[in-house]
């Protein structure tokens, strides 16, 4: 047991590490590196690395749950990390950017899918508004439960209001408009080009060719290329995120996680920051939503959204590292793909997963890759602590 | 919108605010659980659900150990023996699963000074693991070579499903109050809710340990200094939430008749909002809220159908909080009055 705790501080450190040798390149093998990254990233339900490749359930599949969960986490993340808002109903913007999605691209409108994203990540920015305006007044803890209620009423609202199928849910939601010719199932995968996948023998990779991926063909058989149109969509909310947060709104923010009452005596309208951060995890959360019900199922129903996803999208920012995009992405990837990689435990892998997630928190109680600033705080206080040699042991600051 | 239905005749209007009582009574004492703790230790502990779920289990399984697996219709009073026994039972095991809880999830991030989050983490983490053992029953009985022993208690292959009560307790009414009648069950959940409040609440507002988790929630280094045991006091707390679901689940398994593995969280999220209502941290607090998310939860069923109960019970939260930020009594446990 305690061997893993130490291998656990040690991905931290390791990590650390990395971090460090990364920053002392030059800006060119940077550079380099940031491509060669997503490139294997991209690559990676068609590499189908051993160990790494789920066996029992399609891999193109699980990387875009993974995909779509890190994105939720890379939001959430914002109104939990940045702004230090506990909000445990994220699960109702992720609902709303999928309904607005499902009700524009079915039967009531058709519209292509590129149409109904921008309104819908609109949709879900306005209801963050909405919800955030009257409840971002109440504090802390209280804002975990009014946040919780309100992922309860917009799952029971489309559950009961006919006008968005009610608990049948909406079916046949458009997909990303192929490129290339259209698929044609069963025999015709459409798309531009074919692109094989590999194949492991123990170590030894081989092409398989009898399973190959159309590219940018968005039928119902193969998931990777709904995983790579996510997967940029990660891409472009990363840069975003990076921007945002080094600039004056994203120091705001860090001032009102810190102290919210020093904050506004230094000037910082920190109700304004807190309803923006709200609103950007609100769209960030609709845009993830809108990719899931515009997926290879292309199917959305109100069990699509149980209160418990909003206890799993927290579990990932924490878990990760909260107020580190990459922690969020780390958690959020964990979170969806330990389930579905350890399906081989059948009935077992929830229980397996619910000790995992208490394990984690209990010997790594700030997250996997927890931000570069909590780690030089930790740094300060052992300094501070060291200095005050004899005082109070493991005091209990809550 | 139907507000005869519910304003139409006193009749209705009493039957659904009685029946709204009795269900917030239920909902206070599992609110017990959260507002303890949060006074304490600011925690939610989210997996307090699980252990009211125990509880219902227990209840259960002393009615099929001393009466059978065959089902039968009681009256309360036939009924009262075992139900006693039950209660013991729950209160223990519930008791039990609190203890663990504190013990194995909690403890280990006090220790550490951790952020509250992180003990958030620790208790979803928790919470799934003890809904999923409780579902996965038959199997552990399975590979301890216990199948045939406990088959009534496990429901092999069946873990996962709705598992009932075989004795179903028929009410009796007692009085009529403006047409409406009062039944035997219901006065007991209600008295038994008001005397648990009343026992605690002076506990902790009387007694000398009482003035120690008082003290605690003030202030955990100050209470320290001044000799209060606080790693006693945490684990009191729970043991005090843990056998406050326990009596819960009884009463709930009274009126109910049945549970199941996933049976905790809806009521946990209920609970834990009746606490907020109330001004969590604040153990009247938990009964006006608990009382008063039962009665407007059944009110608003009757207006606007049940399917939007939830939702009633949710926008009330809200609008309180927006009136008073820090719930109705929004008092700490650390200033409540001697």
């Amino acid at each position: 047991m305690s061997a893993m705790s130490t291998t656990l501080s040690g991905i931290g450190r390791r990590w650390d590490g990395v971090v460090d040798r990364y920053n002392a390149l030059p800006k060119p093998a940077r550079l380099g590196l940031v491509i060669l990254f997503a490139a294997f990233v991209y690559l990676l339900p068609l590499l189908r690395p051993p160990i790494l490749t789920t066996n029992n359930i399609d891999f193109g599949g699980v990387m875009f749950s993974v995909a779509a969960f890190a994105l939720v986490a890379v939001g959430l993340n914002i109104v939990i990390g940045y702004a230090g808002l506990l909000d445990l109903g994220y699960v109702g913007f992720y609902a709303v950017g999928a309904y607005t999605t499902g009700v524009l691209t079915t039967y009531h409108w058709h519209w292509p899918f590129f149409l109904a994203l921008p309104l819908a990540i609109a949709v879900t920015m306005v209801t963050g508004v909405i919800l955030g305006a009257p409840t971002l007044r109440v504090r802390g803890d209280y804002l975990a439960i009014v946040t919780l209620g309100f992922g309860e009423i917009i799952r029971i609202t489309v559950k009961n209001v006919e006008w968005v199928g009610a608990s049948a849910g909406i079916k046949d939601i458009s997909h990303p408009n192929t490129i290339g010719a259209a698929p044609n199932p069963p025999f015709d995968r459409g798309g531009m080009f074919d692109v094989p996948r590999l194949q492991w023998d123990g170590i030894i990779p081989s092409l398989d060719r009898d399973h190959p991926t159309a590219v940018l063909a968005f039928g119902a058989v193969d998931a990777i290329p709904y995983y790579w149109v996510i997967l940029t969509a990660l891409i472009l909310v990363l840069v975003g995120d990076r921007l945002v947060k080094s600039s004056r709104v994203g120091r705001a923010w860090e001032a009102t996680r810190e102290d919210e009452d020093a904050a506004e005596l230094m000037g910082v309208p920190t109700f304004k920051y807190k309803l923006m951060a709200f609103a950007l995890g609100a769209a960030i959360g609709g845009l993830s939503g809108a990719f899931y019900a515009s997926g290879q199922g292309g199917y959305i129903s109100p069990d699509s959204f149980p209160l418990l996803l909003s206890m799993l999208f927290v579990a990932a920012v924490i878990v990760g590292g909260s107020g580190n995009r990459w922690g969020a992405i780390v958690g959020g990837a964990l979170v969806a793909y330990l389930p579905e990689r350890f399906r081989e435990f059948a009935d077992y892998r929830l229980l397996f997963f619910g000790l995992a997630l208490s394990v984690l928190a209990i010997w790594r109680p700030e997250g996997l890759l927890p931000p570069r600033r909590s780690r030089r705080a930790k740094a300060v206080e052992a300094e501070i602590e060291a200095l005050e040699e004899g005082a109070l042991e493991g005091s209990t600051h809550a | 919108m139907d507000f005869g239905a519910l304003f139409g005749s006193l009749d209705n209007f009493l039957s659904f605010t009685m029946g709204g009582l009795v269900f917030g009574a239920v909902y206070a004492l599992i609110a017990l659980g959260y507002t303890m703790v949060y006074g304490v230790l600011q925690l939610i502990n989210f997996a307090h659900s699980e252990v009211f779920m125990y509880g219902t289990f227990a209840v259960a399984w002393m009615f099929i150990f001393l009466h059978g697996t065959e089902s039968v219709t009681w009256s309360l009073g036939k009924a009262a023996p075992i139900l006693v026994a039950a209660l013991v039972g729950a209160m223990l095991l519930s008791a039990a699963i609190a203890l663990l809880l504190e013990r194995f999830a909690y403890r280990p991030l006090i220790r550490k000074g951790a952020p509250k989050l992180i003990a958030l983490i620790s208790a979803i983490g928790a919470s799934f693991a003890l809904a999923e053992a409780m579902g996965l029953r038959d199997r552990f009985a399975d590979k301890l070579g216990l199948s045939d022993n406990l088959e009534n208690y496990v429901a092999p292959g069946k873990a996962r499903d709705v598992f009932s009560n075989p004795v179903t307790i028929q009410p009796k009414g007692l009085f009529e109050v403006g047409g409406y009648t009062v039944s035997d069950v219901d006065l007991v959940i209600l008295a038994a809710c008001f005397i648990m409040m009343i026992a605690l609440d002076t506990f902790v507002r009387r007694t000398r340990f009482g003035r120690g988790i008082r003290a605690v929630a003030q202030d955990p280094e100050t209470a320290a200094l001044m000799g209060v045991n606080s790693g006693r006091v945490v684990q009191v707390t729970f043991l005090i939430g843990g056998l406050m679901a326990g009596a819960a689940a009884t009463l709930y398994m009274m009126k109910i008749g049945s549970t199941r593995q996933n049976a905790g969280f809806i009521l946990g999220v209920k609970a834990f909002t009746a606490a907020v209502m109330g001004g969590i941290g604040n153990l009247r607090g938990a009964l006006v809220g608990g009382l008063l998310l039962g009665v407007m939860e059944n009110w608003g069923s009757a207006v606007f159908g049940s399917e939007w109960k939830d939702v009633v019970a949710f926008v009330l939260l809200v609008l309180i909080l927006l009136v008073r930020p820090s719930g109705i009594l929004g008092e700490s446990l650390g200033k409540a009055r001697a």
